[in-house]
């Protein structure tokens, strides 16, 4: 189902001609109107003009999240204050935080967005959905809030914490939805067990709507096997709107809409345009936006395109699951590791749950990996020879997957922080010496 | 195997750092668990806590209520004279047997000293203690 199908499935030639013709608007107003992104173009020695079909993007220079913090708050913004309507802010794990303002049109779009996105899951105006996500500074809460609002879903807006009551008011209320993190979902399940509810028999739940942290499929797989659900990757970042994009139902790739963003995939050291199905970093041009334009904007997230069309009928581009930030890639022993590879790997390891903290530490010329590892109660036992085997396999996991040799430690059940939000799993000691 | 011949052992999982260990020991304290006997096996980053309790199956419930990993393992106790001696003795038995001991440890009960042991085949090592003329205590012995 769609719903919006003249958009969601308009053919590739319309397409690439709207996209053009929003790209050439776009950068015509920005030189004229924006000091900001005309200093940019010039300082890159491109003009408007310069912009004849849509590939001459590459012409254009990079927006940067360091744009958006050294303007802090609002220099970036290309409306009256008296236009904006919303904002919302993204607390940096550095610095400043970053601030994002919408005028009308914007929440029209991007509320837009995520009904499609929702019906392509199949959230439809019989769905009760529950809103996990923080609502406040945050944009997940209220993104997804209105977005379901717009579906005719009814929507419990249960924002986070207080997890016992939300399985509570999850069973009494038949919820079918949730829109939350990964991780949230896990502890929501963990938690279940412990009241005695069990997912597949005492909630109507069948969908849930998972991001704002990196996940795998393997996570994914888990999740749907002890909930009885289907997982959808939900995908957006403040800069872009908020969370915005989902898979649809084939679950083979997050379908952007077209109309709003153009989505390409760079090499992360030398800027360069790589082509579909080649692994790089995302970078957003989003054609609809007012009071913050954003234009090359570096998300920093590792993902590639995926060229051809999906099973569902939908002609948008779609993007592979995110499998890490350039920023959180470590390099360790001259290798490039994400986070993402080592949860990866800790899920081949059934003994253990999957919950890691990794710490990487210089103990002389030498950086050690550190990955902790909760283990799974019923795998425990009470011989230290099994104990040393579980750690063993997963080390060699570790290697296999990494290239490098890691030092698992296991820690007891619930014990390593579960994330609620955009937390890091990794620690990296070097950068305090 | 009849009933009461064996001893129920709770292993708990240990993180190794500082403080685990007090905490569980509180959380014992607090669901008012009395330990009689216990050994700690150590190694890089984790431990496992093997305890006799006076009331193991409540103890396992309030641990585990607890979210603590706990899991009850079978034990077999033995009177022995004197200790230094008496863990050879057992030691010779079972190897004689061809029996492996993955671990013991030793208890000085309120009836003279005990060894815990902990074997793969709790039958056939209960025969050969037994053939060897050593006694073996059931939980109320203790
Ligand atoms: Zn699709």
């Amino acid at each position: 189902m769609y719903w919006n199908p003249e958009v969601e499935c308009a053919p590739r030639e319309e397409i690439e001609r709207r996209q053009f013709e929003s790209l050439r608007g776009l950068v015509a107003n920005l030189y004229d109107n924006n000091p900001f992104y005309r200093g940019k173009m010039d300082g890159h020695g491109v003009k408007p003009g310069d912009i004849r079909c849509l590939e001459d993007i590459s012409k254009l220079p990079f927006m940067y999240k360091d744009d958006l913090r050294d303007n802090y708050p609002t220099k970036l913004f290309t409306v009256p204050t008296t236009d904006i309507v919303r904002y919302h802010v993204s607390s940096g794990t550095t610095g400043k935080p970053t601030l994002v303002g919408y005028t009308r049109e914007d929440l029209e779009y991007w509320t837009e967005s995520l009904a499609r996105a929702l019906t392509s899951v199949g959230i439809t105006d019989e769905d009760t959905i529950q809103v996990s996500y923080g609502y406040g500074l945050f944009t997940g809460g209220l993104g997804l809030h209105y977005g379901a609002e717009r579906v005719g879903a009814s929507v419990l807006p249960s924002s986070t914490g207080s997890t016992e009551r939300q399985l509570e008011l999850m069973v009494d209320l038949g919820v079918t939805a949730i829109a939350c993190t990964p991780s949230y979902l896990i502890h929501m399940i963990e938690v279940a067990g412990k009241m005695g509810i069990d997912f597949r028999r005492d909630t109507k739940l069948r969908i849930a709507v998972l991001g704002a942290e990196p996940w795998t499929d393997a996570m994914r797989k888990i999740i749907e096997e002890s909930a009885g659900i289907r997982a959808y990757d939900i995908f957006g970042t403040s800069e872009m709107a908020g969370p915005m994009f989902t898979e649809c139902g084939e679950q083979d790739g997050i379908h952007l809409s077209w109309d709003m963003v153009y989505p390409e995939i760079i090499d992360p050291e030398t800027g360069e345009v790589l082509g579909p199905g080649e692994e790089g970093e995302l970078v957003v041009t989003m054609l609809k936006k007012e009071a913050l334009p954003m234009v090359r904007f570096r998300l920093r997230d590792v993902t590639a395109i995926i060229e051809g069309p999906c099973k569902c009928g939908r002609t948008s581009p779609r993007i592979r699951r995110i499998t890490g930030r350039t920023d959180d890639m470590l390099i360790v022993r001259g290798i490039n590791v994400f986070p993402s590879q080592v949860e990866h790997a800790l899920l081949q390891v059934p003994e253990l749950t999957g919950h890691y903290q990794i710490t990487v530490d210089r103990i002389g010329a030498l950086d050690v990996m550190k990955v902790e590892a909760e283990i799974d109660p019923d795998a425990f036992s009470d011989k230290m020879e099994d104990l040393m085997s579980i750690k063993k396999r997963a080390e060699g996991i570790m290697k296999k997957y990494l290239n490098i040799g890691v030092r698992i430690e296991l820690r007891e059940h619930g014990s390593l922080p579960r994330y609620e939000g955009k937390g890091s799993r990794v620690k990296d000691m070097r950068s305090m010496k | 195997m009849k009933d009461g011949e064996l001893i129920t052992q709770l292993s708990i999982f240990v993180n190794n750092e500082p403080g685990s260990l007090a905490s569980i020991a509180l959380v014992l304290k607090e669901c008012d668990i009395n330990l009689k006997a216990f050994n700690i096996a150590e190694s890089a980053g984790f431990g496992v806590l093997r305890a006799i309790a006076d009331d193991p199956r409540k103890a396992c419930a309030s641990l585990r209520g607890r979210s603590i990993a706990v899991k009850p393992t079978k034990v077999i106790a033995v009177h022995v004279e004197d200790q230094p001696g008496g863990l050879f003795g057992i030691a010779r038995i079972l190897g004689e047997a061809k029996i492996n001991i993955e671990y013991a440890y030793a208890y000085a009960g309120k009836k003279g000293p005990v060894i815990f042991v902990r074997v793969d085949e709790p039958e056939a090592a209960l025969a050969a203690i037994r053939a060897a003329g050593m006694k073996v205590l059931g939980e109320k012995d203790l």
